[in-house]
């Protein structure tokens, strides 16, 4: 894992004792809370609906043991005893108070983390595929790339007052895990004809009131012309995004606006000039930076006590079916640890979890964990025959659930509960959904599912690339949900298709048990999900079954 | 259809200024904000106070005095932060609030016992 050089850790504290300065001049008044406003956004501290919010980049989704305990400590002495990882793999405390905040900042600091360009206009933290160095597909881990892309973007003096906020997010394997087509730049690593590795470039994706699928820029770009190329994109964006209205101030509208061609030419004038910016310095960066994401010393073992285990206990077999993922090197696998217990809120761990995931990486995970955007925890390195002791210690903080990617494995964002953009609530409405299919027994039967649920137009819970989205409105003053269909989170991403008009909040499980009961009927067997059942048929059956009253008089 | 036109008129209502309307129904009117040091949602009692608790929040009827007090809530810029007008109706034991925007503020998140609801300051 990267460690901090001096100047990053100089940075921070520098970073952080001014926030500090500006935390006391707001309280004894020599600044406005309109002064003050941006400063704290700067530093992820956000006000929300019934107290403040800090938000904490956990980079590319990569936590050391030591980080994920002294996040726990956070928690316990300044907040309320849990964080929630949300969809950017960020983690946030949901109850600081303002003065308490330049401690949390230091605290976090002594772990080398930060909460910096977690909010604003600015680019934000780099997302990347929660198996990186450790998935079997990967062509390069990612996160060395990830990481010289946040030391290029941290403070950048340009980039601090785009038009909006700027998303990337990077993977290394051809299976997309990391939802690159929805940021506004998306990267790929590839390899080129050569069998050179670089990287296919794409933009202007996001989801918000205005979801589109980003597009192919650049097939191939060098591996050595990467900043020079993203601050090509940057730049020209930066000048020709639009600042007269917010909502028409994403890249993706640039581009579409533009046309991709003119865009692109633009970006091409301008890599010229950028191309003779950079020295070259950012490549001995960049392999200085890969010398740290060395892989850990995968151990040769028998895993025979795995077998054993799988064959004389149905839970952990279960378990096994469902949070394991292929590892690169033989022997091992990857854990993903399920914050979706039936009932509790997607990505909210407490600070027992966090504390119990420490100690658990550090005994069978070479002290490593990631956060994925889906709000589960991952153990990228376990060797199998550690998998029973691990499964049998994670079932003591209630995190041996074994339902990932099943209907309960929803994203969800905080919603009314917690947002002050929020138009209704997601957590319940999640937490009802799990309950609900666990109790009429349907979670297996109906497999491979993924609901996505966000309480505003913003999209945080990537309604529009579930297979089920649903969307909580306000509609004159009654919440109300929208369910879309059809929506695609992977490499073939694609944006889900409304279905009709909402539900009441109390009518939103009885419609998704319509529409999933449709589905059971209507696959041709159980190895058909319901995202290739949608493709195959279409949206009309399951409308039907949404709206039956509508179905029956079209019928007529 | 009958959505959107129960949309439209939602939306008409809220943003047509219609003087002689507004002056014969005004909807009444709670001032609040958060804590500047807390967070917590706060109202503006009649006395000068911010309570924590919707129902001590003054009951405003009339439009300039709203105002009025809106403009004396923003002037405390080391108590309280974003301070704004949120439609309230009478209640037995004080004002309630009419959106659950509003309800959710008066407790709390609906996922834990947290917020106003822990401290039972509801």
């Amino acid at each position: 894992m990267y460690r901090y050089s001096d100047f990053d850790a100089a940075f921070v504290a520098q970073r952080n004792a001014q926030f500090r300065s500006q935390v006391e001049r707001r309280i004894d008044g020599s600044l406005t809370e309109d002064e003050f406003r941006p400063l704290r956004l700067m530093n992820g501290l956000y006000l929300q609906l019934h107290a403040y919010m800090l938000r904490v980049a956990v980079p590319y989704g990569t936590l050391s043991a030591a980080q994920m305990r002294q996040l726990a400590h956070i928690a316990d002495r300044w907040d309320k005893g849990y964080g929630h990882f949300t969809t950017r793999q960020n983690i946030q405390f949901n109850w600081p108070k303002l003065t308490d905040v330049p401690d949390i900042l230091d605290a976090l600091a002594e772990v080398q983390m930060h909460a910096i360009q977690t909010s604003g206009n600015t680019i934000r933290n780099v997302t990347a595929d929660h198996f990186a160095g450790a998935a079997a597909d990967e062509i390069e881990d990612p996160r060395p790339t990830a990481e010289l892309i946040r030391q290029w973007s941290t403070d950048h003096p340009e980039f601090q007052f785009l038009p909006r906020k700027f998303k990337i997010g990077i993977t290394g394997s051809p299976n997309d895990r990391a939802v690159i087509k929805s940021h506004d730049i998306g990267l790929r690593i590839v390899r080129g004809g050569s069998g050179k590795i670089g990287y296919e470039v794409v933009v202007g994706g996001g989801l918000g009131r205005t979801p589109m699928i980003g597009q192919v820029i650049r097939p191939f770009l060098k591996k050595e012309d990467l900043l020079p190329y993203l601050e090509a994109i940057v730049s020209v964006y930066n000048l020709m995004g639009r600042r007269d209205n917010k909502y028409k101030a994403r890249i993706k509208i640039t581009v579409f606006e533009n046309g991709m061609e003119a865009f692109r030419d633009a970006v091409e004038e301008r890599f010229k000039v950028t191309r003779t910016e950079f020295s070259g310095i950012d490549q001995a960066v960049l392999r200085d930076i890969e010398t740290q994401f060395a892989a850990p010393a995968f151990r040769t073992a028998p895993t025979t006590a795995y077998e054993t285990a799988r064959d004389t206990d149905p839970v952990f077999r279960s378990w096994t079916d469902t949070n394991l993922a292929d590892h690169r090197a033989p022997g091992h696998a990857i854990v993903t640890v399920s914050l979706k217990a039936h009932g509790a809120t997607p990505g909210d761990a407490t600070s027992a979890q966090m504390r119990l995931l420490a100690d658990l990486a550090d005994r069978y995970g070479h002290g490593e964990l990631r956060i994925s955007h889906e709000q589960n925890v991952i153990l990228p390195h376990v060797h199998k025959s550690d998998l029973p002791a691990l499964h049998a210690a994670l079932r003591g903080e209630g995190l041996a659930t074994a339902n990932v990617g099943l209907i309960s494995d929803i994203i969800a964002c905080p919603g009314m509960d917690y947002c002050a953009l929020a138009t209704a609530r997601s957590i319940p409405v999640a937490q009802e959904i799990a309950t609900h299919f666990k109790a009429i027994g349907l979670e297996e039967e109906i497999g491979a599912l993924k609901i996505k649920i966000s309480g505003c137009i913003n999209a945080c819970g990537h309604h529009h690339v579930g297979h089920i989205g649903i969307l909580g409105l306000d509609r004159a003053g009654v919440e109300n949900y929208q369910i879309t269909l059809g929506g695609d989170a992977t490499e073939n991403a694609r944006i889900g298709e409304r279905a009709g008009p909402g539900f009441a909040y109390d009518q939103v499980v009885p419609a998704i048990e319509r529409l999933l009961r449709a589905y059971l009927s209507l696959r041709v067997d159980p190895a058909e999900s319901f995202a290739v059942a949608f493709q195959r048929l279409g949206a009309e059956p399951f409308k039907a079954a949404l709206y039956p009253a509508e179905a029956a008089r079209d019928a007529a | 259809m009958a959505e959107i036109w129960e949309n439209f008129l939602y939306w008409k209502r809220k943003f047509t200024i219609d003087e002689s309307a507004m002056a014969r129904s005004y909807t009444p009117k709670v001032v609040t904000a958060n804590a500047l040091v807390e967070g917590d949602v706060i109202y503006l009692t009649a006395d000068d106070r911010w309570s924590r608790r919707h129902e001590e929040a003054e009951l405003i009827e009339d439009e300039a005095h709203a105002q009025l007090r809106l403009l004396h809530a923003q002037s405390q810029k080391g108590l309280i932060v974003g301070a704004y007008l949120a439609d309230a109706k009478a209640g037995p034991d004080g004002p309630e609030p009419t959106h659950f925007r509003e309800a959710f503020r008066t407790r709390g998140p609906s996922n834990y016992a947290h917020g106003k609801q822990e401290t039972g300051n509801v």
